[in-house]
């Protein structure tokens, strides 16, 4: 039996967009953290289910759209 | 000590009986032989020349290292026409190797631009050197003249002036510099995608890579292979500075001892470490360096090539004050593009400044630890990469030294001269003076 994928999402942040707003370690603590200048720190381990739309509205709610996402098959 | 083999390469730099050849293209011609570059497109040519690329195990000589042939490959298969870049503009302060190579061996360079924008179709060839070097650019300016004279030249080739800075060669800020104006490097999130300028794909090589080849494209693979070891095959440059009695540009052989090389340069003082690769490298315990100069041993012992800079550190200098004027440097060439590197550098250069001068609090070396993990891997470009791989060597070649500045016992080498260089104005050399 092959074991069922999921479709989750890797998060990234392109460090020369983001401007340290921190809203995406507000949404989303689970992958991302913030520096001792307020810059986030990100997890790069997919996340699944739940988190998806988390990961999705902190990219879309980036002031500076600097939160990547790259769509994944997880196991 | 008599044993000692001289590391000793003359490929790219030959020393004929009548001493060194001479720049133009008759000099070119007598050490090198001609090259036949076939003008229409020619499949089998081409095929030949990438796998005498491939075969030679051709690494790219502007610090990543990456393989020649490979980067070729990436640009196949595009809709639009390809440039090829040289990138001679050696922002490393200690290296020397492009400027050499382009004041004494103009035509090889240009020769294998040539080869390689015959090879993936480009009809352009663009030649990066930076606004405050001109011997080099009107030595290139010279070798091009020259060849339209001869007839030589059927594509555009450009010598191009980017503003010089540590970072500005680095690939992305390079061709956002030829396509833009501005030399401000991006994230890549694929690099297996090339970098364009304009729509199209641009290959960027070193100017070094390029000789190398220019030699390929002539001699074949097997010749290629008759220097270095099986992993590491054929030459390479490499400028050596720093206590050495005869600093400069010295062509050797892959997988020559590091302290064979360093003795070439006249090494007649009593060394602490080494610094390997450029201010972004590593340092190397002086015990260390029967390591041979190739990827694989030096990757084991904690370095690399690099930009192909041996820097030597005297046992009266002190390894901390050194990597403190560094990292100050480097902290002063960030572009300010990421805050990791914008606030990180400076406040590592903080740190270290503390930690030479003595006064340091306790927690000075963790926090350097620290801040280093943090800032590791964040920048668009590799430029903090570097300093973290420069300041982790350094805690750990320097280690009981750093515990002696930590705990307020700072060295006497603190207050030696130092040994390394800085440009002119650079923000950070000044103000770490």
């Amino acid at each position: 039996m092959t074991p069922a994928r999921r479709i989750g999402v890797r998060l990234r942040v392109d460090p020369v967009a983001c401007d340290a707003y921190g809203y995406c370690a507000e949404l989303l603590p689970e992958r991302v953290t913030l520096d001792e200048w307020g810059y986030p720190r990100v997890d790069g381990t997919p996340v699944d289910g739940a988190l998806v739309e988390l990961a999705t509205r902190a990219a879309a709610e980036c002031p500076r759209r600097a939160v990547l996402l790259e769509r994944v098959t997880v196991a | 000590m008599s044993t000692m083999t001289l590391a000793c390469a003359q490929r790219m730099l030959p020393v004929g009986p009548g001493g060194r050849p001479a720049p133009d293209l008759a000099g070119h011609l007598a050490a090198h032989g001609p090259l036949a570059i076939p003008i229409r497109n020619d499949p089998g040519w081409k095929a030949a020349v990438r796998r005498a690329v491939a075969e030679s195990g051709l690494l790219g000589r502007g610090g990543a290292g990456f393989p020649a042939a490979a980067k070729w490959d990436a640009i196949d298969g595009g809709r639009h026409r390809p440039l090829v870049v040289v990138n001679a503009m050696e922002g490393e302060p200690a290296s020397a190797k492009d400027r050499v190579l382009l004041g004494r061996a103009p035509h090889l360079v240009l020769d294998g631009a040539e080869v390689a924008a015959a090879v993936i179709g480009a009809s352009e060839i663009a030649i990066c050197v930076a606004d405050h070097n001109d011997p080099a650019a009107a030595s290139i300016e010279a070798a091009i003249a020259e060849r339209r004279r001869a007839g030589m030249s059927v594509r555009r080739i450009s010598v191009r002036r980017p503003p010089g800075g540590y970072v500005t060669g680095e690939e992305s800020s390079l061709v956002s510099w030829l396509s833009s104006g501005r030399a401000l490097p991006f994230l890549r999130t694929d690099k297996s995608v090339p970098v364009t300028v304009g729509r199209g794909p641009a290959l960027v090589h070193n100017a070094e890579t390029l000789s190398q080849v220019a030699l390929i494209a002539r001699h074949g693979p097997a010749w290629s292979r008759g220097l270095g070891t099986t992993e590491a095959p054929g030459s390479t440059l490499v400028t050596v500075t720093g206590a050495v009695s005869s600093p400069g540009v010295l062509e050797v052989e892959l997988g020559t001892p590091v302290a064979d090389i360093v003795a070439r340069a006249g090494a007649d003082t009593e060394l602490s470490a080494v610094l390997l690769g450029g201010y972004g490298g590593a340092w190397l315990d002086a015990a260390q360096l029967a390591v041979p100069y190739a990827p694989g041993p030096l990757s084991a012992a904690g370095a690399s090539q690099g930009v192909g800079v041996i820097i030597a550190l005297p046992r009266t200098s002190c390894g901390v004050a050194e990597t403190a004027r560094i990292v100050r440097y480097m902290a002063g060439e960030s572009v300010g593009q990421c805050g990791p590197c914008i606030f990180g550098l400076p406040a590592i250069a903080d740190d270290l400044e503390q930690l030479r001068s003595g006064r340091a609090d306790a927690g000075v070396v963790d926090r350097i630890q620290m801040r280093a993990g943090t800032v590791e891997g964040r920048g668009a470009c590799r430029h903090p990469d570097g300093v973290v791989r420069l300041v982790r060597s350094a805690l750990v070649v320097f280690a009981a030294d750093t515990l002696d500045h930590a705990r307020g016992r700072p060295c006497s080498g603190r207050a030696s001269p130092t040994v390394l260089s800085f440009p002119e104005g650079a923000a950070g050399a000044r103000r770490s003076a």
